[in-house]
């Protein structure tokens, strides 16, 4: 079928901020979506509020909406665009709920806006859970026991009748945000209640467990004309009970006989043509180990993240063929993207198997709770490509970055028993490791598929891989072993381990014989056709297929999964290093793990390698193609990480070099670069052990500013106020030791300013400065980044831009470099630099319209930033003002601390503009899912230390007519300083006390400064728990809330009786 | 023990034998599906080839008592990266290994297959050996190149006498050139009163038993190779409904004056899109085929091209313009593969009703 020609304008809405269930995938999809009805000739409006993605560059699309993804702004974005049609299943959750919210309103009607893809009424048919279930039966499609409850007394009765353990799911959440298993009365009773809570129409579904099931997931596709293709299907290797964002998933399933694979695909296909899905949808099934019984569990009428993996797993691209689909076209008349050849009306076979593992931010989160289950908590995933299961698992372990090459992981060795079955038998994210452990002392596979239900296949497979690091032990030097090994994914640092030599050792000597890799393609068709895509994996097999050109050609290193401190922002920047590489004439080759990312899409780059990223697999990469250099400049501190290594093995590295790296990031060196050029810095050291720590912090004085050297999003960083904090830091946040020090400096209060520059070694070129609202001491990631700056002295800049310039050219920097400010008063305190593309890079390259990862791919490949018309200094400011607003996911994780501090704990961000301050900064933080009321009543409860500061910001809400809630002691204070207050309860006070407050909804912001820390048990940690969970902004710093209250200020009429007596006397 | 596979090219492959250690040569093509092989070992099709598998982990569940598509497999080998050793599935009951060591097939496993898939697809399928290390590749390839190629494939997979599976439905009469059990379980599952014969059955023979229709399954080889099949087909066409699956086209298409010619490397797998040119719909296919009908040899014949296959536009059905017979290149009985043709079955039977309606009419 043709494609439409009745529609010209498309609106497409992305999916936000990146958070937990919804991450760099929907930047994925979306660019790909956008560029494919560009494709076709279609103008292209697109809505995203999210800065840090490639869809919103403005060459993606006709017209980029950079608003809060909110009914009224979208709204009006349509009212004064009035596109023909509006593509919603591209944006994830958000994007479909928005769609239906826009369609009920009338807005769409009212403006003639057709939806593509799926229409409302599938969409409703796959989201609102009582619909689903009646197609379902209507279809013959089983679906597990179930009930709806809108209360607790509705779950009751269901539980009543078919016992536990039941499933708690509620309607139209994220990433299952508020579900869970419930075993017992005291689960039902929690989980049903934030479950109700969270959902927007207050239902959830109950459902029979069905834990232990094979998780089978098939991708599916359809067009208008009824063509309805799998385009992948994928085992989770983790049974039913956990979400499959947060499972070990492999594709294609490896434990389904033909029948069962066609069982699984009739219906997957029979549900897609039932909802008359015109696009990719997911369905979600769960197979009876014991027989040919199985259950629908979930569709998503929608691309996903499982879209995104599968996309990756087979090469097929998901959201490129049903952007196209959605304007008319069909399977048939499309061209595969992959071979070039064939039609995209086809099954994708894989010749190798898919493995993709969750990277979970419980680094961050000591506290979390880190037992999985059906709510989501990974950040983000990485996948590898085998030939074997093993390789292909043992890959993506070490993809992970989480300081593991192999099945081992730190202290599981030295568990107890007893440790290691409770692990296994109730799945946390390291459960894996477990395993692999029990495996080693013994335990059988029998056993372990009771305890863990994983199907004996996998189980086998991971006693494989054990039972060869005996053979690998008992054979030293064996090349025969080595080979075996190889093929079953070791890494060379494993069997560095197994052999007692270093993993230098082992590569020089596969070097020497001849065992390497070679590289096989993804092509979709198991090579039945030639195919030209350029997107390769390594194995331990005979043939190479990765043909190295004529060309020059230049590797840039990606960054690896998504995690908090390292997000899409890296993706960015390397997607726009690879653009300029090609534009400057060079093969662009990439290495990447992560299957969410634009980087990652084998039409990005002219030679896509999907490796892990370590220094032997990067190794085997470079060998081949003998790059001119490899940049490491923009994948985080994964790419920076690898370049000693890489460049201790002869590696080229481009840009900035290792020395001058080392000279930014190692704290002596740097403090001596800072004194030769006159910058001063706040007073610190570093230290080695725990006195000298001690020793230093006396010296410089407290409060004081501790962190592990080399680390990225302020890991175990804290601010320390005296002695014995500091002894308790020392004992059991960090390791210290002369390999890895500490850096103790002082805290200076004051305002926080980041600024990202690019230098060819010669011109330094500054795009923009950033204010921060949040005063030092909380994570640059997490505060909210004014552009231009609101508060600074002409001089104050000067004095940035001096340093900036200074430091560039002092470090010798060649490409990007990222430097956080304090000021205080008005002298200017370097805090760090980061010699390399940062978390701002996107924003700031996007409001000022300076292509930074270009301009500095360009100068590190040789070109003069002056002669591309760049001089030394700052940019003209922009007109506009433009904010960046940290987002957060708490509501997914629970037993984390939400207190913002020097440890970065958001995971994505969003920008709001406008021509002023407030309003910005209000389009922000709506857009970042912050609602603000005009009126109501504000809960405080601060510190004393902030005490004085809070009656200001009292009486400020008291004059816009907030009421005042507060505990004892802030109360107080605030009385004492004339304002109207009503007293609540402390926790352990009886009811209503502050928890009450917030249960009930009875304040609408709640400002807490209160016992910052780890522990869960303390009232600030609770009070500030309790407001996430019930959805009410909680801002633990008194900047936000005077911004926010800024805001609020500013949306209200003023209100000023008349002054009394003035004509009459 | 190390084995290897040579190819008339001079190739070879060393991998590890599994299954049975008997010297076996055979024309070896490569199978795309990702799971179906225990119904590809006993697909008769396959007699006289050695099947690689371009999936890597075969023998995953291992093989149930359920999913065979022969009494026995005719299969000459089988190559495998990996023979999985300890299958997971609860109806398996045993290994790949187990099954081809009890069924004297030997295996290979440990190859690049895709390197051998690779050689295939530029090569066109080549004759291979699989033998002991000791054979010398050169040597082997030479005799492979000379080596005379069976013709009678057919006939060692056929019935060698006629039996009933009996339904209170519709008499089919289905001829057996190496049926799918799937042929005969699709007409059993729609009642239809079977009767399987063999593969030299005469027009005389198949009309003796008074059908309502008449099925020609699929088969291997070369339709060429069955001349009687096509003398048969020539002496029941019109007088009785006819429905042909694979070889069974083929034989269909040569028996109305058509030709067939060899693929390069045949169609095998289960993500083949087919068009269906009537209604504009695809769906995607179970295929196992080396041999097809070509399209100007339809010139100035009755048959229509109802089917193509999406990719290389080769005919995938054909319909005759005059009698109520069509047949497809494809196998709409799946297993293994999807089950999207399966409709056909039903159509069959529609077409055996409306014929009979006309019958009537006639004779009345």
């Amino acid at each position: 079928m043709p494609k439409r020609r009745d529609i010209e304008t498309i609106l497409v809405i992305g999916s936000g901020p990146i958070v937990i269930g919804q991450a760099a995938e929907f930047d994925y999809a979306g660019t790909q979506a956008c560029l494919a009805l560009k494709e076709e000739g279609y103008k292209v409006i697109l809505v995203n509020s999210n800065p840090a993605t490639i869809m919103t560059d403005t060459e993606i699309a006709d017209k980029v909406y950079m608003e809060p993804l909110t009914f009224e702004f979208v709204a009006r974005i349509i009212r004064k665009e009035r596109p023909d049609a509006i593509l919603p299943t591209l944006g994830g959750q958000t994007g479909l709920n928005l769609a239906v919210q826009l369609a009920k309103a009338g807005v769409l009607e009212e403006c003639g806006v057709e939806i593509l893809g799926t229409k409302l009424e599938a969409i409703e048919k796959a989201e609102d859970r009582k619909q689903f279930r009646a197609l379902m039966n209507e279809l013959g499609e089983p679906v597990p026991e179930s009930a709806i409850v809108h209360s607790l007394e509705e779950a009751y009765e269901f539980v009543q009748q078919i016992g536990y353990p039941v499933i708690v799911r509620p309607a139209f959440t994220l990433g299952g945000t508020g579900g869970g298993i419930c075993t017992n009365e005291e689960e039902l009773i929690d989980i049903v209640s934030t479950g109700l809570k969270m959902s927007p129409v207050h239902q959830c579904l109950l459902e029979r467990s069905i834990a232990g099931y094979k998780e089978i997931e098939y991708e599916v596709m359809r067009d208008a004309n009824d063509n309805a293709i799998v385009v992948c299907n994928m085992e989770n290797i983790d049974p039913v009970g956990i979400h499959t964002g947060d499972s070990i998933v492999v594709a294609p399933s490896q434990t389904l006989s033909d029948r069962e694979y066609q069982l699984l695909r009739n219906a997957s296909l029979n549900i897609i043509r039932a909802l008359g899905i015109e696009g990719g949808c997911n369905v979600q099934l769960a197979l009876d180990p014991d027989s040919f019984r199985y259950y629908v569990i979930e569709v998503n009428p929608r691309v996903s993240r499982s879209s995104a993996l599968a996309s990756k797993a087979t090469g097929y691209p998901i959201a490129k063929l049903a952007a196209k689909i959605a304007v008319g076209l069909t399977l048939d008349e499309m061209i595969n993207p992959v071979t070039g050849k064939t039609y995209a009306c086809f099954e994708p076979t894989l010749d190798y198997v898919v493995t993709k593992i969750p990277r979970f931010p419980f680094d961050k989160f000591e506290s979390a709770n880190r037992r999985l289950g059906t709510q989501m908590k990974a950040t983000g995933e990485v996948m590898a490509i085998g030939r074997t299961f093993e390789e292909s698992l043992l890959k993506a372990v070490r993809s992970l970055e989480i300081g593991v090459h192999h099945l081992e992981l730190k202290d599981v060795n030295t568990a107890a028993d007893d440790v290691i079955e409770k692990r296994i038998r109730k799945a946390g994210d390291e459960r894996l490791f477990y395993i692999a452990e029990a495996l080693r002392r013994g335990v059988s596979v029998e056993t372990l598929h009771e305890w863990s239900q994983i199907d004996r296949f996998f189980l086998h497979k991971l006693e494989n891989i054990i039972k060869m690091e005996t053979v690998v032990q008992s054979h030293p030097g064996d090349l025969e072993v080595l080979k075996k090994a190889k093929a079953l994914g070791f890494s060379d640092a494993a069997v560095a381990n197994l052999w007692n030599k270093t993993e230098r050792d082992i590569y020089e000597l596969r070097r020497q014989e001849g065992i390497v890799p070679v590289y096989k393609m993804v092509d979709t068709c198991a090579a039945e056709f030639t195919s030209e895509t350029p997107y390769y994996y390594s194995t331990y097999e005979e043939e190479n297929e990765s043909i190295v050109t004529e060309k020059q050609s230049v590797i840039v290193l990606g960054s690896g999964p998504i995690r908090i401190g390292q997000g899409i922002e890296f993706d960015y920047a390397t997607v726009h290093c690879v653009w300029a590489i090609k534009q400057a004439g060079y093969e662009a080759i990439i290495i990447n793990n992560n299957p969410e990312t634009v980087s990652t899409d084998f039409s990005t780059s002219d030679k896509l390698y999907f490796e892990p990223l370590t220094a032997e697999d990067v190794m085997h990469v470079i060998e081949l193609e003998q790059p001119v250099g490899v940049i490491v400049q923009f994948g985080g501190q994964t790419a920076i990480n690898l370049a000693a290594e890489l460049e201790a093995r002869g590696v080229r590295l481009l840009g900035t070099t290792l020395e001058d790296l080392d000279r930014a990031e190692d704290r002596d060196k740097f403090e001596q670069v800072l004194s030769e050029l006159g910058i001063p810095k706040p007073a610190g050291k570093t230290a080695v052990s725990v006195e000298e720590a001690v020793a230093i912090a006396e010296e410089i004085g407290y409060p004081v500013l501790v962190r592990p050297s080399y680390v990225l999003g302020g890991r175990a960083m804290e601010i320390v106020y005296g002695q014995e904090e500091l002894l308790h830091y020392m004992e059991h946040a960090v390791r210290v030791n002369p390999q890895h020090p500490v850096l103790i400096d002082r805290y200076i209060t004051g305002k926080e300013v980041e600024v990202d520059a690019i230098s060819d070694g010669e011109t330094v070129v500054i795009p923009g400065i950033m204010e921060h609202i949040e005063r030092a001491g909380v994570h640059s990631g997490d505060s909210i980044a004014v552009y231009p700056p609101q508060t600074l002295s002409a001089d104050v800049i000067e004095k940035i831009v001096d340093y900036t310039v200074k430091l560039a050219r002092g470090l010798r920097i060649v490409g990007l470099l990222n430097i956080q400010f304090v000021i205080s008063d008005s002298d200017v305190y370097v805090l760090e630099v980061n010699p390399r593309s940062s978390r701002t890079v996107p924003f700031l390259s996007k409001i000022t319209g300076v292509p930074m990862a270009n301009l500095a791919t360009k100068a590190i490949l040789g070109a003069k930033l002056a002669e591309m018309g760049y001089e030394t200094g700052v940019c003209p400011t922009r007109e506009g003002v433009f904010v960046k607003v940290p987002v957060f996911s708490f509501a997914k994780l629970r037993n984390v601390d939400i207190s913002l501090g020097p440890e970065m704990k958001s995971t994505g961000e969003v920008i709001g503009k406008d021509m002023t301050f407030e309003k910005a900064l209000y389009k922000g933080l709506v857009a970042s899912g912050i609602h603000i009321q005009p009126h109501g009543a504000v809960l405080l409860t601060v510190a004393d230390k902030d005490k004085a500061e809070a009656i200001d910001l009292a009486r400020r809400f008291v004059e816009i007519g907030y009421q005042i809630l507060a505990t004892n002691g802030t109360a107080a204070t605030l009385k004492a300083a004339g304002l109207p207050v009503t007293v609540v309860n402390k926790i352990h006070s009886a009811s209503p006390n502050i928890l009450d407050v917030i249960r009930q909804g009875k304040a609408q912001v709640v400002i807490n400064t209160l016992t910052k820390g780890k522990q869960p048990e303390s009232d600030g940690f609770r009070i500030r728990r309790e407001a996430v969970e019930n959805g009410i902004p909680c801002l633990t710093s008194l900047d936000t809330a005077r911004a926010m209250l800024q805001v609020v200020e500013s949306m209200t009429f003023s209100t000023t009786a008349m002054t009394e007596g003035l004509v009459r006397s | 023990m190390k084995r290897q596979l040579i190819l008339e090219d001079g190739s070879f492959f060393v991998g590890e034998a599994f299954g049975s250690l008997k010297e076996t040569t055979g024309e070896v093509v490569f199978n795309t599906g990702m799971t179906g092989y225990q119904e590809i070992l006993t697909d008769p099709s396959y007699c006289g080839q050695i099947v690689t598998m371009t999936y890597p982990l075969i023998g995953n569940y291992g093989i149930n008592r359920d999913d065979f598509e022969a009494i026995c497999p005719y299969v000459h080998g089988f190559i495998v990266k990996e023979a999985c050793s300890i299958p997971s599935n609860w109806r398996g009951e045993m290994t790949l290994d187990a099954y081809l060591k009890e069924k004297d097939i030997p295996g290979l496993a440990g190859v690049d297959t895709r390197k051998l898939t690779r050689l295939i697809r530029q090569h066109g399928t080549l004759k291979g050996m699989i033998c002991g290390l000791d054979v010398h590749p050169a040597e082997a390839a030479a005799k492979l190149r000379a080596m005379e190629w069976p013709r009678d494939q057919v006939k060692r997979v056929s019935t060698k006498s006629a039996y009933p599976s009996p339904g209170r439905g519709e008499r089919v009469v289905l001829i057996d050139f190496g049926m799918k059990h799937g042929i005969l379980r699709e007409l059993n599952k729609r009642h239809c009163d079977v009767i399987v014969l063999p593969y030299n059955a005469t027009a005389e023979d198949v009309l003796s038993w008074h059908p309502d229709g008449v099925m020609l399954s699929n088969g291997p080889g070369d339709p060429k190779d069955v001349p009687e099949a096509i003398e048969m087909i020539r002496g029941i066409l019109g007088k009785v409904p006819l429905f042909g699956i694979c070889l069974g086209h083929q034989l269909f298409a040569l028996a109305c004056g058509a030709n067939t010619e060899k693929l390069k490397f045949g169609h095998r797998g289960s993500n083949h899109p087919v068009k269906d040119l009537r209604t504009g719909k695809v769906a995607i296919t179970s295929q196992n085929h080396g041999y097809a009908v070509t399209h100007e040899s339809l010139v100035g014949t009755h048959l229509e091209v109802t089917h193509v296959a999406l990719n290389d536009g080769t005919i995938e059905g054909l319909r005759h313009l005059d009698f109520p017979a069509f047949t497809v290149q494809y196998h709409p009985e799946a297993s293994p593969g999807p089950e999207d043709a399966n409709s056909l079955f039903d159509e069959f039977l529609t077409l055996i009703r409306e014929f009979s309606k006309k019958g009537e009419v006639i004779h009345a």
